[in-house]
């Protein structure tokens, strides 16, 4: 067993303190895997959730699509190249290859332990995706039985640096009251992306915290133009399993068709219909009982809404709208230097949605098939190379946190309306599905006024602590986006900018920002390798 | 959003409390967990699934509350539906096995 050590709670003086060798901090499955990687490398691990590992993230209450290949010549070079052209040319597959073994791997290790793959007629499992209830609960139980200690609802609010490295980090426990502190030998920051609290299915905890703690401990973001993913959902609800999708058509209020709108090439058109109009749906497609009862039973999830409301959404209209997925299933994050999964500072690792999906996807990811394999594959790799790096350093002295204390004590500001004022300015889709550098400039001006307001404010009252830190990530996330989406004069992958329509071959590269008072922009080419440059 | 917590069934165990990734539920020195944030809440559904006596309903409206009654939500026939469509009823085991994405048409 790998039990922390030094590890000290104390219900008097309100504060956890923890030492051990990896500290992993989101317990999504990106996280998960992570630790259990760090742990069966004989490290001692703590994993923190700001919610509950098993439950918190977007997939613990979706379910996902596994991007899972045999190792097949053929299947995986049409898989490699499938997405290539719709991500602009920007992945590389020195990393599919090494994502596709080590998911294979994954995902037949989860068989093993008994997940409930789905059989077909000849009796063989099917191993393309799994449901998030069970899944995650599998993940939470395997990380609980490999000694890993998970402390649950305890938020980290940011790391700690000794001046070289990344030794730890601290937050809140949100439910004791008070605050935790764990010393490591290395961190793995798995906080996933940022869907700015549009209650996209699962979602709302995914507040770009990994992206706020990396920058400030001086790491590196790259693609944060690939962030205008928008879900289609239900207008009453928030499921947004954009799956089925594929099997409705879309509509006016007068029941008349949108033509060529549709869930993948045609999301574009619903987009710009909802600029001016309600626009319905109906899963009109499906239309046999069979493939109705599949569409059931692969998506149970979906149906809840309808259910609940009486509705059937095979035969009846219901409006729909476009939620903000943000980099969720966008594809920036923190910029990686390697396979390792480290980021541009010593001792501090990323992986899942928080890491950039570049390498696998470049600017555009469908689905969750290529999301899930990434959080999968990317856990393992940082989780592995946390335990070596943790292994090979002394935890330095002289520990500090890596953002500047609070100053302005009697600066309270109410958290809730910073976050609206953020949801103002990525929500619109005249702003950030449709990019234009007027609107993206003006957002971005009062997105830097909003920053330097409350970069360095404190709250009125300790329990909006979390709030505060939840808006402040939010705010930073925002900047970086549409610092990059400005930087980025052309359309490509998901970023799509109205004012340059079209694919610009002198701009194959990637866009790289960092810092937080003024964020800059620099370019870093990619290997063309197999590429042929796109000819649209 | 979470709209019900039925207190007769309850049984006080405070998993809800633990599971819900946002924090909305209250523990009690005594009695059942109170809804004491409810527009935290991200419709999620998780309480709902990991309840062992299905005492919480989940309206699907993530911005709007719609006074729902535990009365209401029993008439429909609500309690634990989603619990047991995804096969974490006892009665509806069978039903963790059949993930049919792999037969979705193409």
């Amino acid at each position: 067993m790998n039990q922390p050590s030094q590890e000290s709670h104390s219900a008097s003086s309100g504060t956890t303190e923890i030492r051990c060798d990896v500290l992993v901090i989101g317990g999504g499955p990106a996280g998960c895997w992570a630790a259990l990687e760090a742990a069966g490398a004989g490290a001692k691990v703590v994993l923190v959730d700001k919610g509950y590992c098993g439950s918190s993230g977007a997939t613990a209450s979706a379910g996902t699509q596994i991007w899972y290949v045999p190792p097949d010549t053929d299947e995986r070079e049409a898989a490699m190249a499938s997405r290539e052209a719709m991500g602009g040319y920007l992945s590389e597959r020195s990393w599919m290859v090494p994502v596709l073994d080590k998911t294979y791997e994954s995902v037949n290790r989860l068989a093993d332990w008994g997940y409930p793959f789905p059989v077909d007629d000849k009796g063989a499992q099917q191993r393309i995706s799994v449901q998030g209830p069970e899944y995650m609960r599998l993940m939470r139980r395997k990380v609980k039985n490999a000694g890993i200690t998970i402390l649950d609802h305890h938020p980290a609010t940011q790391l700690l640096t000794d001046g070289r490295a990344v030794v730890g980090a601290t937050g809140l426990r949100r439910q004791q009251g008070g605050q935790w502190t764990v010393l490591a030998g290395a961190v793995v920051l798995a906080t996933g992306g940022c869907a700015f609290m549009s209650k996209a299915l699962g979602c709302d905890v995914l507040t770009g915290d990994g992206y706020l703690m990396g920058a400030e401990a001086g790491a590196e973001l790259s693609g944060m133009e690939f962030s205008s993913a928008y879900a289609i959902s239900p207008a009453f609800a928030s499921i947004t399993k954009t799956a089925l999708y594929r099997f409705a058509q879309f509509y006016r209020r007068d029941h008349s068709l949108i033509e060529g709108a549709g869930s993948a090439r045609g999301r574009s058109i619903i987009a710009r219909v909802l600029l001016t109009e309600p626009v319905y749906a109906r899963l009109d497609l499906a239309e046999t009982e069979e493939v109705k009862a599949i569409l059931r039973r692969a998506q149970p999830n979906f149906f809840v809404p309808f259910d609940r409301r009486g509705l059937d959404p095979f035969i009846e209209f219901f409006e729909v709208k476009l939620r903000l997925e943000g980099t969720v299933r966008g594809t920036g994050g923190l910029r990686l230097t390697g396979l390792d999964c480290a980021t541009t500072v010593p001792g501090l690792y990323a992986a899942g949605d928080s890491a950039t999906r570049e390498p696998i996807c470049g600017g555009f990811t469908g689905g969750g098939s290529h999301n899930a394999a990434w959080a999968i594959s990317t856990g393992a790799f940082a989780g592995a190379s946390a335990a070596a790096f943790a292994h090979s350093s002394a935890t330095g002295s002289g520990v500090s946190a890596s953002r500047p204390p609070f100053t302005h004590t009697e600066n309270a500001v109410d958290p809730q309306a910073i976050i609206k004022a953020v949801q103002d300015e990525v929500f619109p889709l005249d702003v950030n599905y449709f990019r234009t550098h007027a609107a993206l400039s003006d957002a971005l001006d009062r997105l830097d006024r909003l920053w330097d307001s409350i970069s360095s404010a404190t709250i009125a009252d300790e329990s909006q602590a979390l709030q505060l830190r939840q808006a402040q990530a939010m705010t930073a996330t925002a900047r970086f986006m549409y610092r990059a989406a400005l930087s980025r004069t052309e359309t490509r992958g998901m970023h799509r900018r109205e004012d340059f329509p079209k694919q610009d071959p002198a701009q194959h590269h990637r866009l790289i920002v960092s810092g937080l008072y003024t964020i800059t922009v620099r370019r870093e080419t990619i290997d063309p390798g197999v590429y042929r440059e796109a000819a649209e | 959003m979470i709209e019900v917590l039925d207190t007769d069934t309850c049984t006080d165990c405070n998993l809800c409390v633990q599971v819900c990734p946002t924090n909305v539920f209250e523990a009690m020195p005594e009695g059942p967990p109170l809804i004491m944030r409810q527009t935290s809440c991200q419709t999620c559904f998780m309480c709902e699934v990991y309840c062992p006596v299905d005492a919480l309903y989940v309206d699907p409206d993530a911005e709007a509350v719609h006074g729902l009654t535990v009365e209401s939500v029993r008439e429909g026939k609500l309690f634990g539906s989603y619990r047991k469509a995804i096969g974490w009823h006892k009665e509806t085991r069978h039903r963790r096995h059949i993930d049919d994405h792999f037969r979705i048409p193409q």
